[in-house]
């Protein structure tokens, strides 16, 4: 059985323009013990994705149709103590941006030790010691020390390992990260994903990856989910999607990343920019970006699974490699 | 540490030094209080006598340089008026003031965050409108006016509280203080409230821009995403973060309550400083408005002092030995 079942998720933010519909539609399925990644472009709906499924949706957002079934039982209509009791302790949470997801005027002890309280009663020493064992085993050197220092004492790497520890301490089923190593140099990026990967493993603790980087994913993730406006545009196994994609603007994001290959000639790009949330193209919203487009597109594609297990909604899936040419 | 506080004592001696200039020779401008002082049928050689007994027959730098002197001694000179020490009459009449503006202050404190809070957690809700709302009346009302209506409602047509005047004090751990006995609390209620209706429009005003401002932030969303209570995430997480801003507004306008509740201060004839100061302008009585004047330069100091403390306790990012004073 699977840990996370989504099915038709639906989460639309009704504000004062219009409403925006962040998500719409998002369907798929995660075991025990695998990485899933999500990539998409700013606006696509990937965080909010993120954020519906620990239900952390502020007003004007809400969650307005579908179902997020964790080990069997649904997260939309749990009642909100339920649901707190289950945040932090069985599905945890990465944030983007390290510099900004520590309360800066609380201790790193402080800080860890309500998360593990929120969840239980925990005696000063047990908490400590356990706070310690966790800080380690994210790489942070003397971790007696550093518990006692203030978030601005620590390097962006070092407060994402922090927050990285802080979503290990209850040993989650499940982890949501959202992009939690674009803000991070390079090398401090590498360093990171496979000590996260590591750790994943051992715990065998699902994980929801979501980034705008495919290449972060393709040495990541199990599986990959591709989104666009609201939408997953291509799924499938990792090795599937970035090497035989079927969307043209899986095809297009693959081809607008440098590589050693291309060097000295132009990155290609997809042209146009993504659509505003809040006027989505009717029918496929990809068409006026896409060259394959012609009048069927004016209709939604409805997902389908060319190959197999590797589902796409598009009218004109890419065929053969001479369709992924990089000429698009 | 304690060269911060050197320097910021060293900076008091200057802002007295200049102010006292100023004063000198803005009193020098507006006229001669031998004129107001003595009777209009007084003969010449009366007259000579006044002006020679107040030291004001010599010139205006040696009048300043006279004062300087006995500045030094601890000696803020005698008042033209009450021909009392003029720091003791000023200080007489601290305590009075002090009890107001502490009072007004630590309501505009308990009604002003929570409400704040309230208006900011829950910004579109009915009740978080009619608290916005409110707070524009508490600015834009004119003091005096306000006072006017209070002493109009509780003390004349409901007759619950009294009128004016200071009222009895009691006695606590060697303080007196109107905080000690009834009496003294039902006098300082109305005038307490009057002074604080302004700052907590503005408390509410800040609290909830600030509530606002933080609750979308990261860490406040981690701290959710981390399974706290909502009690603990607004109680601790946001309310530590906005009383950075907070307490410096509060500690700003706790010295700006003490120097000007003048108006509330006569309109409820309560016997502070602001009454004297004023008083003492209308009577061009020089010394008592340097006393004055020096007294709450000391105070707005200390103020500004225990704010920037309380700034780094508040915020550990903050150095007291980095800053800049």
């Amino acid at each position: 059985m699977s840990l996370l079942s989504i099915e038709n998720l639906r989460t639309h933010f009704f504000t004062k323009a219009g409403v925006v519909k962040s998500v719409d539609g998002v369907s798929f399925d995660l075991k025990r013990g695998e990485i899933l990644g999500i990539v998409g472009e700013s606006g696509s709906g990937k965080s909010v994705t993120g954020f519906s499924i620990m239900g952390l949706v502020d007003p004007p957002g809400r969650i307005v149709n579908g179902s997020i079934r964790f080990d069997g039982k649904d997260l939309v209509d749990m009642p909100e103590p339920d649901m707190r009791a289950l945040r932090g302790r069985r599905i945890a949470m990465i944030f983007q941006d390290p510099m900004m997801t520590l309360n800066p005027v609380l201790r790193v002890d402080t800080q860890m030790i309500e998360a593990l309280r929120a969840h239980g009663k925990w005696t000063d020493e047990d908490a400590r010691q356990r706070c310690r064992d966790v800080l380690g085993q994210v790489g942070i050197p003397s971790p007696d020390e550093r518990l006692k220092s203030y978030p601005h004492q620590f390097s962006g790497g070092m407060r994402q390992r922090v927050a990285i520890a802080i979503a290990l301490l209850h040993q989650p089923d499940l982890i949501i990260a959202d992009e939690p190593t674009t803000a991070l140099d390079v090398t401090i990026q590498a360093q990171i994903l496979f000590e996260v990967q590591k750790l994943v493993a051992e715990h065998n603790t699902a994980m929801i990856w979501v980034t705008h980087d495919l290449a972060v994913v393709a040495g990541l993730a199990d599986r990959v989910a591709v989104m666009y406006a609201g939408r997953i545009v291509e799924m499938g196994t990792t090795e599937q999607v970035v090497n035989r994609p079927l969307h043209p603007y899986t095809a297009g994001l693959i081809g607008s990343a440098p590589s050693r290959n291309a060097r000295g000639t132009r990155l290609t790009q997809i042209q146009g920019m993504a659509p505003l949330p809040m006027n989505l193209p009717v029918g496929c919203a990809f068409r006026p970006r896409c060259q394959r487009a012609s009048e069927a597109c004016s209709a939604a594609p409805d997902p389908s699974v060319p190959e197999d297990s590797q589902m796409v909604r598009c009218h004109y899936p890419l065929r053969d490699n001479h369709d992924r040419g990089g000429d698009a | 540490m304690t060269v911060f506080i050197i320097r910021r004592l060293l900076q008091s001696v200057l802002v007295v030094a200049v102010m006292t200039v100023l004063v000198f020779a803005g009193v020098y401008a507006i006229g001669n209080p031998v004129e107001i002082l003595i009777s209009q049928d007084a003969t010449e050689a009366e007259r000579a006598a006044a002006i020679a007994r107040l030291g004001l027959d010599k010139s205006l730098p040696e009048q300043y340089l006279a004062f300087l002197g006995n500045l030094l001694k601890g000696d803020l000179g005698t008042s033209f008026v009450f021909g009392e020490p003029a720091l003791q009459l000023v200080l007489e009449r601290f305590p009075a003031t002090m009890e107001l503006a502490i009072c007004a202050m630590i309501i505009a404190i308990f009604i002003g965050v929570p409400l704040g809070l309230y208006a900011g957690l829950r910004p579109d809700s009915w009740g978080g409108r009619t608290i916005m709302t409110g707070s524009i009346f508490g600015f834009s009302l004119p003091n005096f006016w306000q006072g006017l209506m209070l002493i109009m409602l509780f003390a004349v047509i409901l007759q619950w509280l009294p009128a004016g005047g200071r009222g009895e004090r009691g006695e606590f751990l060697g303080i007196e203080s109107s905080f000690f006995s009834w009496d003294g609390l039902s006098h300082l209620i109305l005038p307490a409230i009057n002074l604080a209706l302004f700052k907590t429009s503005l408390v509410i005003r800040l609290t909830r821009a600030s509530v606002r401002e933080t609750i979308n932030l990261d860490y406040v969303k981690f701290a959710r995403a981390k399974g706290l209570k909502s009690s603990r995430v607004i109680g601790l997480h946001v309310l530590k973060n906005i009383m950075i801003p907070l307490v410096t507004i509060i500690g700003l306008e706790f010295g700006s309550v003490i120097a000007f509740a003048v108006v509330t201060e006569t309109v409820f004839a309560w016997p502070g400083m602001g009454k004297l100061i004023i008083d003492s302008i209308f009577q061009l009585d020089r010394p008592v408005i340097v006393a004055y004047l020096i007294v709450i330069v000391f105070l707005f100091i200390t103020i500004n002092l225990v704010v920037d403390i309380l700034y780094a306790i508040l915020d550990p990012r903050v150095r007291l030995s980095d800053q800049k004073a």
